[in-house]
């Protein structure tokens, strides 16, 4: 029984390390796996974009990862709007078990779900899925009915309440729309990475082709799952989490 | 027979019976109209201002925020949309259930349920981030939302409902062709209005306390008690300003309809709650709505449950107060009332409620993970919300004045 119980130790534990040996590999592998995609071309739904957090090694809870984020976007400091009126595109979530108490921080943003609310209760369309599975809103259609905050289960959107000046050139914020994370789309077409993958602690965030078996972040979920927010849900979120 | 027929004699009822119904204008004076319209006009004016003041600033000068999005004039906004859909009910009983006793009252029954919609819209469409973009809205549809849905819904209301008060109206052969058809499409579509209504909420899955199909028909039937409380209160008000005769008997079967529809929504409310109550996930926000000690569980009991129906069902049902036109008032404000609370407590409590992420853990963030959120209604949004229902009065009062809308006397059984 106790060799049995070995044997399940060692093959976990190899499978762990060969995993944190990708991971580890995983920026520069990445870089090779997200193509740039010229201009011209129509975004496919050959990829879906995913992103691979995992708890265990996030030695911050996440605070890197928002951080990039306000930096990359420009959010989270509108001069008047009142601490629950700031955009929260993504934020730092804390969670202890009721029974075991073990506590887990983790970085919660824009799931980019594959059947998401959000984009089935917005009247107007604004609130759309890429074709390569990044969830986004259209600044230009959107009405700030603010519906889709009220779908998404993960309060992963937020609400435009002032006229804001010095914005992101590349990530354009209008006061009266909805907005949340964009996975760096306009990284991800120059074929770079998110913001928040390049400032998570080392081996704690992996991104890349969900639909690819051979990519890093494909055969780190094959191995060992990948877990979702509210699976019960049954929304195949794009962004998936070791440790929770 | 009712105490006020009882004084006159067999020739005199039968008189009245056989006399033809005259519609007639609002007889009022023109300076009481005027001033009526001015003080109307105001709380529009206020609203109006309000409307810019927030356009102006963005919606940081209001109580609403990331985590409650939708604030006091989504209360109004939904309290008046339903209740259109339910003032409309007066017209469907004389017109789908065949109820002589209702038809006179159809015409007034459907402005006010015009009037009460274009309120409600209004201040739903001045609440948008961009109300400027409204012709997106009527352009741009997803058809999967059941908000785009909505929007056909309300505008076909308003198409309905004036072929319909046209085919009352208008004693050409196509009008009264059209009456019965108009009247069943209006009642359809009325009773499809409230469900799309309802399913704003029941649709939602990301929140604790919507996500439930009996919203749906629980919305029906707060549409009729507010319809018929809204009602109640606009026909006794053109009545008794215009020294018309109003008959018990018509107020008694108001006043049991709407005694009806209180109790049928406090039992769809009953049902909701004991099977939220069953359900362990459903334990927490349960416990926050019906026990927290906040300003939600008082709105609940003592706003909706006590004051808001209870109380009115006991001023319409205690022997003593039977034929008391001021019971059977206050029964309808109380009812009005209530709804406002019932809406806010669904509204603004469903989202002072934390969204649950992980449902066995305890939760925490700086962004209200896992705590119950704070929501304040600011001036702009009370002086928005009240606005609409200004302009609903406003419309109803012009149209009783250039329109005949009403009998000269509804005093014959």
């Amino acid at each position: 029984m106790s060799n049995l119980f070995d044997s399940y130790r060692r093959q976990f534990l190899g499978g762990l390390g060969m995993t944190a040996a990708a991971v580890t590999l995983a920026p520069g592998v990445i870089l090779r796996e997200v193509q740039a995609k010229p201009d011209d071309e129509a975004v496919t739904n050959k990829v879906r974009w995913g992103m691979l957090i995992d708890t265990n090694k996030l030695t911050d809870g996440g605070d890197g990862m928002v951080a990039a984020c306000k930096k990359e976007h420009g959010w989270g400091n509108d001069p008047n709007a009142s601490p629950a009126q700031q955009s929260q595109w993504v934020r730092k979530v804390t969670f202890k078990d009721k029974l075991t108490k073990h506590e887990t921080s983790l970085p919660v943003m824009c799931q980019h779900c594959e059947t998401a609310p959000c984009v089935d209760v917005c009247p107007t369309g604004a609130s759309f899925k890429r074709a390569d599975g990044i969830v986004l809103v259209d600044k230009h259609i959107c009405i700030g009915c603010r519906y889709c905050m009220m779908a998404c289960p993960y309060k992963a959107r937020s609400f435009v309440h002032e006229h804001l000046e010095n914005q992101q050139p590349h990530s354009p914020r209008g006061i009266g729309t909805v907005e949340s994370c964009t996975l760096c789309v306009h990284r991800i077409d120059m074929g770079e990475q998110p913001a928040c993958i390049e400032a998570a602690p080392p081996k704690a965030a992996v991104f890349g082709d969900l639909n690819d078996p051979d990519s890093t972040i494909s055969k780190a979920m094959k191995k060992y799952g990948g877990q979702q927010i509210r699976a019960d849900l049954g929304l195949n979120t794009g962004v998936r989490y070791w440790g929770i | 027979m009712s105490v006020t027929d009882q004084s006159l004699s067999p020739e005199q009822i039968r008189a009245s019976r056989n006399s033809k119904l005259v519609f007639t204008e609002w007889q009022i004076a023109d300076k009481a109209f005027y001033g009526l319209l001015g003080v109307v006009g105001l709380f529009i004016l206020t609203a109006a201002i309000a409307f810019f003041y927030v356009e102006h600033h963005g919606h940081f000068v209001t109580g609403m925020n990331n985590q409650v999005v939708w604030g006091m004039p989504h209360v109004f906004a939904i309290f008046l949309i339903v209740a259109a859909s339910g003032a409309a009910n007066i017209g469907s009983l004389g017109t789908v259930f065949n109820k002589q006793e209702y038809r006179p009252l159809g015409r007034l029954s459907l402005v006010m349920a015009m009037a009460l919609l274009l309120g409600g819209l209004a201040v739903l469409v001045l609440d948008l981030g961009h109300a400027d973009r409204l012709i997106i809205a009527m352009t741009y549809y997803n058809f999967k939302s059941i908000f785009a849905w909505n929007i056909m819904l309300y505008n076909g209301f308003l198409v309905i409902m004036a072929i319909y008060l046209w085919s009352m109206m208008d004693r050409g052969r196509w009008a009264k062709k059209l009456y019965k058809p108009v009247g069943y499409v209006g009642f359809i579509w009325r009773f499809i209005l409230t469900t799309g209504t309802g399913s704003i909420f029941g649709f939602l899955v990301a929140r604790q306390y919507y996500d439930a199909a009996i919203l749906a028909p629980l919305f029906i039937a707060a549409s009729y008690v507010f319809g018929t409380a809204c009602f109640i209160l606009g026909l006794v008000f053109f009545y008794k300003f215009s020294k018309r005769a109003l008959s018990q008997s018509i107020q008694n079967r108001l006043r049991y309809t709407l005694a009806l529809f209180i109790a049928l929504v406090l039992f769809f409310e009953l049902v909701r709650h004991l099977t939220n109550l069953y359900a362990t996930e459903h334990h927490g926000v349960e416990t926050y709505i019906l026990s927290g000690g906040d300003k939600i569980t008082w709105l609940f009991w003592v706003g909706q449950i006590l004051l808001g129906s209870l109380l009115p069902l006991l001023l319409i049902w205690l022997p003593a107060l039977q034929n008391d036109q001021r019971a059977f008032l206050g029964a309808a404000a109380l009812a009005i009332f209530g709804g406002l609370c019932q809406l806010y407590v669904i509204i603004i409590g469903g989202q002072l409620y934390p969204v649950v992420l992980f449902p066995n853990a305890s939760t925490e963030s700086n962004f209200a993970d896992g705590s119950i959120a704070t929501y304040s209604a600011s001036m702009p949004e009370l002086a928005l919300g009240v606005g609409g229902v200004a302009l609903s009065i406003f419309v109803i009062l012009i149209a009783a004045k250039v329109l005949r809308l009403l009998p000269e006397k509804l005093a014959n059984e």
